[in-house]
């Protein structure tokens, strides 16, 4: 007789769904990651809620984990977060989004999110490449790299995420790669309770897609090896010249502030204040 | 709390602020707009009372945003609002067809100006109403009144966020920049007066394949954060919400789905209002500001004789086809006034189906109200 | 009382419109009375060109814009210039003696003229009470609303802080009406 086996994170999930991505995609770790953080707070799943965009990122928890999830268009995802947030505050709630979604079509979201710190969580795949619409390049790919639509070589440097997500005021910022699936649970989990905008980037190998461009076509494996050697903490990165982390990925918490008031709270704080002025 | 003060009181106000009352008086809770001309005063006003009445209001970064957020919120179970003009519109149109595939309930007014590009922002035309019908990609309807008065705009706000909850579906208020920035009287009903309409909610979770979406006779919605699981995507979807974007046949069937829950309503919908119509030879049809221009030319020519009436589509969209051909057997014929160069007009001549003759007739300059005075001379040629 | 068409035309900043919020809602609110209101703007917030229509009516207003006024106020030149033409034969036309000439008048027109804009200075040191001395002249040279919508239209439209400065400057307004 077969023996029925069930993974300790069945029961985050919609049901039986194939699930849809390329083999050795990222996604699996970061969606494991994403729920093993929410295992490890022990918080009820149901008060959670989802929002993804466009792009393979959107189907992290769309339709798969079992609770409300809003799948939107490309870019967007933010701002009906946004509204889906201050609405009901009493929810967490977790925008899973791309590079590209991020920080090109939804550059103006993402950056008005980080400063108005509104408490969403914000979890960011870079696969540095647009996977789903056939590898082009995307604000975070790296210069000089051939996808495509730059068959020359991209002529645009890249998009640093996680510092424009700093520079924008975003009060938790954190940047792992698949490799270190340990570290970005308990970053997720450390974002899920920070009360303000969190941002987590992710690099994550897209074997299929941009594997070709860096000569390791379908081999995920040789992709998360790189990640491996080329991490460096930023604790350690702090210490050493731009030159010796130039082909570095800067990993690691970045940023971590308390002491900006947070969106929602500034609303109802607003209420109060106009109930009060109306009864004067 | 406050809800509002302001109930069974007569007032003297502008346009937009009549819409952002209305709003406020059908139980709005979330507001979300970007500054433009000329819609910015319902902001202003719901800047400070949306608070008042335990309600959020934001200004986004742009409106593509601002129609995102009243999505997002919808989902969160609050009545919510976005207001802006023709340009918002557009940068909106992704967006809204996001909100008519997923059901969502939601009041997007369009204080309509000069167009196209930037136009003339402060000038009133009736140039969005196909834009309204017909701006995102694929077959859809969408639901939108068009107010003449300042009454109009705060009874027509109401109404859209009946129609919205009744048929989860984003309604418009096409209105235009100078209905928007009018003032007239404006009677406030008692709060017991009123009919509000709430949308059906689903109450318990029923399984991964519950119904929410596509049922011609509105499926219960699934408001986030009460356990409800609710699967929800832009993508096309079956009616539990999960997505499949490879057979055609899912395909159809959501299309004529979502396509039959306004149609098959139509009556419920469309409201028309008839003036002198019953004798008449010629009937007007307008929409909006211009056909207080109709009226007025129809009480001139009342009392030379001349036997024409008016017909007043209060609901724009979905077109009322079947009231419009009726119309076409009475009358001789129809003349189609619009503060444009015949938007709806194709629409009335196919309803009229040759019944009767039907002409458009343009303001002499587009963006001004008619003079009675031209309409009347129309009527004169072809009576 | 059928139907009166009033155009009020200045530049941005002489409180034109103000004015005409305040006949209406006296009109509409207080007189039981029909009023619209309806107005247009050139893009500048101050100093550009401002009209804005009144009509009061005992019946219902079916068609909201006055195209050939019967009461045309012009505060500034540029304005009498532009509407003048407009001006019903027989009409009323009150202007700032200081700050419009008028010319040579061919229309058959009832002409009043009062210094607003310097009496406002001279007799109040504010200039921005003009609108309201112009208002209470207009009033009182109608009869378009009573004074009693008025007072009360102005409580509702201003600060407590500045309604009796507003309300003087009225008084002042209707009694150079009734005087001249």
């Amino acid at each position: 007789m077969e023996k029925k086996i069930n993974h300790p994170l069945q029961k985050y999930f919609r049901g039986p769904i194939n699930y849809t991505t390329c083999p050795g995609c990222g996604n699996g770790i970061i969606s494991q990651a994403i729920l093993w953080a929410i295992e490890d707070l022990a918080m009820d799943f149901d008060k959670f809620a989802f929002v993804s965009g466009i792009g393979c990122s959107g189907w992290i928890p769309s339709p798969s984990y079992n609770t409300d999830v809003l799948h939107v268009t490309h870019g967007r995802s933010i701002a009906f977060a946004t509204g889906l947030k201050l609405a009901t505050p009493n929810i967490k709630v977790i925008v899973t989004a791309g590079d590209g979604d991020t920080s090109a079509i939804g550059g103006n979201h993402f950056i008005h999110a980080c400063r108005r710190n509104i408490d969403l969580t914000m979890i960011c795949v870079n696969n540095q490449i647009y996977g789903m619409t056939g590898g082009q390049v995307a604000p975070s790919t790296p210069y000089h790299s051939k996808t495509t639509t730059t068959p020359y070589g991209s002529i645009e440097r890249p998009f640093d995420l996680s510092q424009v997500a700093i520079s924008a005021g975003a009060t938790m910022v954190a940047r792992w790669t698949t490799f270190q699936a340990r570290q970005l649970r308990k970053s997720i989990a450390k974002a899920i309770l920070h009360n303000g905008f969190s941002f987590i980037e992710i690099i994550s190998q897209c074997p299929v897609q941009y594997g070709k461009v860096i000569g390791k076509r379908n081999n995920a494996v040789d992709m998360l090896m790189d990640y491996k050697n080329r991490s460096i903490n930023v604790r350690k990165a702090k210490k050493l010249s731009p030159d010796e982390v130039k082909d570095k990925i800067v990993v690691g918490e970045f940023i971590e502030d308390k002491q900006v008031p947070e969106l929602t709270q500034e609303v109802k704080r607003l209420r109060k204040e106009a109930v009060s002025r109306c009864q004067k | 709390m406050i809800n509002n003060s302001k109930t069974n009181k007569t007032d003297f106000l502008q346009g937009n602020i009549a819409c952002a009352e209305g709003a406020i008086m059908a139980g709005c809770k979330f507001f979300a707009g970007y500054p433009i001309t000329p819609a910015s005063e319902i902001a202003h006003h719901l800047s400070k009372r949306m608070f008042e009445v335990d309600g959020t209001f934001i200004q986004t970064e742009d409106e593509i945003a601002a129609i995102a957020n009243i999505v997002g919120a919808s989902w969160g179970g609050v009545k919510s609002m976005t207001a802006t003009s023709g340009p918002g519109i557009s940068l909106m149109q992704e967006n809204i067809g996001l909100a008519v595939a997923t059901e969502t309930p939601c009041v997007i007014v369009n204080v309509q100006r000069g167009a196209p590009s930037t136009g003339s922002p402060s000038v009133h035309l009736q140039g969005d109403i196909l834009q309204s019908k017909f701006g995102s990609q694929g077959d859809y309807q969408i639901i939108a009144l068009a107010p003449a008065s300042p009454q109009e705009m705060f009874d027509f706000t109401i109404k859209a966020f009946n129609l919205a909850e009744q048929f989860r579906t984003p309604v418009f208020v096409l209105s235009d920049s100078l209905v928007g920035h009018m003032r007239e009287r404006v009677n406030f009903p008692l709060q017991e007066e009123l009919i509000l309409s709430e949308r059906k909610k689903l109450e318990h979770y029923q399984g991964i394949h519950q119904k929410i979406f596509l049922d011609e006779e509105v499926a219960p919605m699934p408001v986030f954060g009460k356990g409800l699981k609710a699967n929800i995507t832009g993508s096309t979807h079956k009616e539990d919400g999960f997505r499949n974007v490879s057979d055609p046949k899912i395909m159809d069937n959501a299309i004529k789905k979502l396509t039959n829950k306004i149609l098959k309503h139509k009556e419920e919908i469309i409201e028309i209002n008839e003036h002198e119509i019953d004798d008449a030879e010629v009937a007007i049809l307008s929409y909006g500001l211009t056909s207080r221009a109709v009226l007025e030319t129809v009480k001139i020519a009342r009392k030379n004789g001349i036997k024409v009436g008016s017909f007043r589509p209060i609901t724009v969209w979905p077109f009322p086809e079947e009231e419009v051909e009726k119309l076409s057997r009475r009358v001789k014929t129809i003349i189609v006034c619009e503060n444009n160069l015949g938007q709806l007009f194709p629409f009335v001549k196919s309803a009229a189906c040759e019944h009767c003759k039907v002409i458009s007739l343009p303001p002499k300059v587009l963006g001004t109200l008619y003079y009675p005075e031209e309409i009347l001379e129309k009527i004169k040629e072809v009576i | 009382m059928s139907e009166i068409g009033v155009r009020l035309s200045g530049i941005g900043g002489q409180g034109v419109v103000l004015a005409s919020i305040i006949l209406g809602r006296a009109a509409s609110v207080y007189d039981n009375l029909y009023a619209v209101q309806t107005q247009t703007y050139g893009s500048d917030m101050r100093g550009g060109d401002v009209c804005t229509e009144i009509i009061v009516s005992e019946k219902e207003i079916v068609y909201p814009i006055v195209n050939t006024p019967d009461i045309l106020i012009a505060i500034a030149q540029k304005a009498f210039d532009q509407h003048i033409t407009d001006l019903k034969e027989g009409g009323i036309l009150i202007t700032d003696k200081d700050l419009v000439n008028v010319g040579n008048l061919t229309k058959n027109v009832n002409h009043y003229s009062e210094e607003f804009n310097k009496k406002a200075i001279d007799d109040f040191n504010e200039k921005r009470v003009s609108n309201m001395i112009m208002l209470g002249f207009v009033v009182e040279k109608t009869k378009l609303i009573t004074y009693e919508a008025l007072e009360k239209a102005i409580a509702d439209l201003l600060s407590p802080r500045i309604f009796d400065l507003n309300k003087k400057a009225i008084d002042f307004g209707m009694k150079l009406a009734s005087t001249n």
